[in-house]
């Protein structure tokens, strides 16, 4: 509709709701005698004028700007960094896409769709690309799942507990709904050659990441994803379209993907030598380490907040999630790991994907540690930190999941610590 | 008997709208653009892909102070950007330090990488030669390749890292 022809029908519809004012006003006497407002002069602002316009796509109210990914990234460098999903400030399961935590290696590609292929070779029968327009033909599927970088969690390597609210601590992990194709119909339609055992995926940023996957991976539950909760990825999550393999370690669902180049061997890249690997106490490096295993984190109450009432009830709520299923238990101790007590697990519980827990607590102001304590479906236990670094060393910088504490003070204070 | 005819048939005529494979092949024959150079950036540790060219640490030590001492500190012991040498057999000690000469298993990843991501203002904007000179110069800093020595595509995959046999493949046994 025009602009002209809106205002026309505007004006048309003021015109015959006067007429309609006067018509009132004489078959109701009682309007006719009205000489103050029926209504207490109390009611909100927002009520006694019109609302604020339609608009094309809607952003979060202003009141709530200060709910932001936490960004820190090399100041000789703005591409090169990580933004935190700030988990403490959000409920259920399904990350907003405008917080999903990001980490770029040379900041956000803004690609053209037009001029993006996706190329599928090396060992395979027929090398074939595929453009964007022909894979939004493909049958897709939709998968929850989790996303979590292997580096998050990290500060938890220092000797000292870092003071950040729990996104900014833990929040390289995010859940979304990804809408893709299965990444064996693609693969499939090029023919796999028999000696192919890896995946050589390269991004098209200025970082070129490259990495290697096992085509077992690939060929099991791994998409290509061209939407994220309902709408086109967004460029800071690879449009026009990324791998996402669920479950296993954010690196390899890469971002901006052009190329899957399938090899006997793995190419020993940056990302799966120099980085991404565990250094042990006894100078080896676990390497190939993939999956993310299990975690869990309480969002509320956490540093950052605090108690206000003594006695008084508070939810404690937080989130789980594993690599290698669905989450089966969340435990919460408030004495710093001597007893625990089941949390309530909000359904539905999906595999590798958030599961929201929660439990009332009644606090009377007595000194407590909260924390939670995930079990997955395969029977695998979220550690201690003390038992991390007993398996792991002190500097295995990578794929920290261990118990996280956070100390309430007797003044209803929150801060992060590691334990009694 | 005619109504049951005229529904079965019906049936028949619906279902022949949906297709018996679930959907069609529209990936474009790509032989050609798998040779390009474009799609041809990963190199191996056997040296695949590693271009023709040749260079020295004399030329790459005056590269590095041009395009990579502003991030990775002067003699590349790090600054905002990670250091890139030293600390060779601190794994195991109580601050190990996990530099491109003490940590990383393969000469061919370091020329992979500069060749793909650096210098991160400018990716892609080396020659062969250049990228051979800087991994001559930081290899040659802890005595990995002797200083006079020229890489190149032949000599370069022939290096042995200090740290080549660090790592513990968790895949697949524990995945």
């Amino acid at each position: 509709m025009s602009e002209d022809s809106t205002q026309s029908r505007r004006q048309f519809l003021q015109k015959t709701a006067l007429g309609g004012a006067f018509a009132g006003s004489f078959s109701l006497p009682i309007l006719a005698n009205a000489d103050k407002l029926e209504l207490p002069d109390n009611l909100p602002h927002w009520m006694r004028v019109p609302g604020a316009d339609f608009s094309n796509y809607g952003q979060p109210s202003s009141h709530e700007q200060q709910i932001i990914r936490w960004i820190s990234a090399n100041p000789d460098a703005l591409g090169n960094g990580v933004s935190w999903t700030p988990l403490h400030a959000l409920q259920g399961t399904i990350t907003p896409n405008g917080l999903h935590f990001e980490r770029h290696h040379n900041g956000v590609p803004q690609i053209d769709p037009t001029q993006h292929i996706l190329l599928i070779d090396g060992l395979v029968d027929r090398p074939l690309s595929f453009d964007v327009k022909s894979l939004m033909r493909y049958p897709m599927v939709s998968r929850t799942c989790f996303i979590e970088c292997g580096g998050n969690s990290n500060s938890g390597w220092r000797s000292n507990p870092i003071q950040s609210q729990a996104g900014y601590a833990h929040g390289l992990v995010s859940n979304a709904e990804w809408t893709g194709i299965p990444l064996k119909l693609l693969l499939e339609e090029a023919g796999i050659k028999p000696s192919a055992k890896w995946v050589i995926a390269e991004g098209a940023d200025a970082a070129a990441l490259n990495i290697s996957i096992p085509i077992e991976k690939l060929l099991d539950d791994a998409l290509l994803a061209l939407y994220q909760n309902g709408e086109r990825l967004r460029p800071e999550n690879g449009y026009p379209m990324r791998l996402v393999l669920p479950g296993w370690e954010g690196v390899l669902n890469v971002k901006w993907l052009r190329q899957l180049r399938l090899s006997e061997q793995p190419a020993m890249t940056r990302d799966e030598t120099s980085q991404y690997t565990d250094l042990l106490a006894d100078g080896k490096a676990r390497q190939f380490s993939f999956i993310n295993e299990a975690k869990s984190l309480i969002t509320t109450p956490s540093l950052g907040m605090m108690l206000p009432d003594n006695p008084g009830i508070y939810q404690i709520s937080g989130l789980a999630w594993s690599g290698r299923g669905k989450i089966a238990r969340v435990e919460i101790s408030t004495d710093g790991g001597d007893s625990w007590v089941d949390a309530e697990l909000q359904g539905p519980i999906l595999d590798k994907a958030f599961t929201r827990f929660n439990l009332a607590w009644k606090w009377q102001g007595e000194y407590a540690i909260l924390q939670s304590r995930a079990t997955d479906d395969s029977g695998y236990v979220q550690p201690t930190r003390e038992a991390l670094i007993t398996n792991r060393g002190k500097h295995g910088f990578f794929h920290y999941n261990a118990i996280i504490s956070w100390e309430i003070t007797e003044e209803g204070d929150i801060n992060h610590v590691y334990g009694f | 008997m005619f109504m049951v005819f005229r529904a079965s048939l019906l049936l028949l005529l619906s279902q022949a709208c949906f297709a018996v494979d679930s959907h069609q092949l529209l990936g474009n024959d790509a032989n050609e653009l798998s040779q390009q150079s474009q799609f041809n950036l990963t190199i191996t540790p056997d040296g695949k892909g590693l271009p023709v060219g040749k260079g020295s640490a004399a030329q790459g030590a005056k590269l590095f102070y041009q395009k990579c001492s502003s991030c990775h500190g002067p003699g590349a012991i790090g600054a905002s950007a990670e250091p890139l040498v030293g600390e060779v057999g601190s794994l195991n000690s109580t601050y190990p330090e996990k530099t491109v000469n003490s940590y990383w298993p393969y000469a061919t990843s370091l020329f992979d990488y500069i060749r793909r991501a650096m210098p991160i203002n400018a990716p892609f904007s080396l020659t062969p030669d250049q990228v051979y000179s800087l991994s001559a110069y930081i290899l040659s800093q802890d005595g990995i390749i002797p200083i006079d020595i020229e890489l190149n595509e032949e000599s370069l995959p022939k290096i042995i890292m200090p740290n080549r046999d660090g790592f513990i493949s968790f895949y697949p046994d524990k995945n």
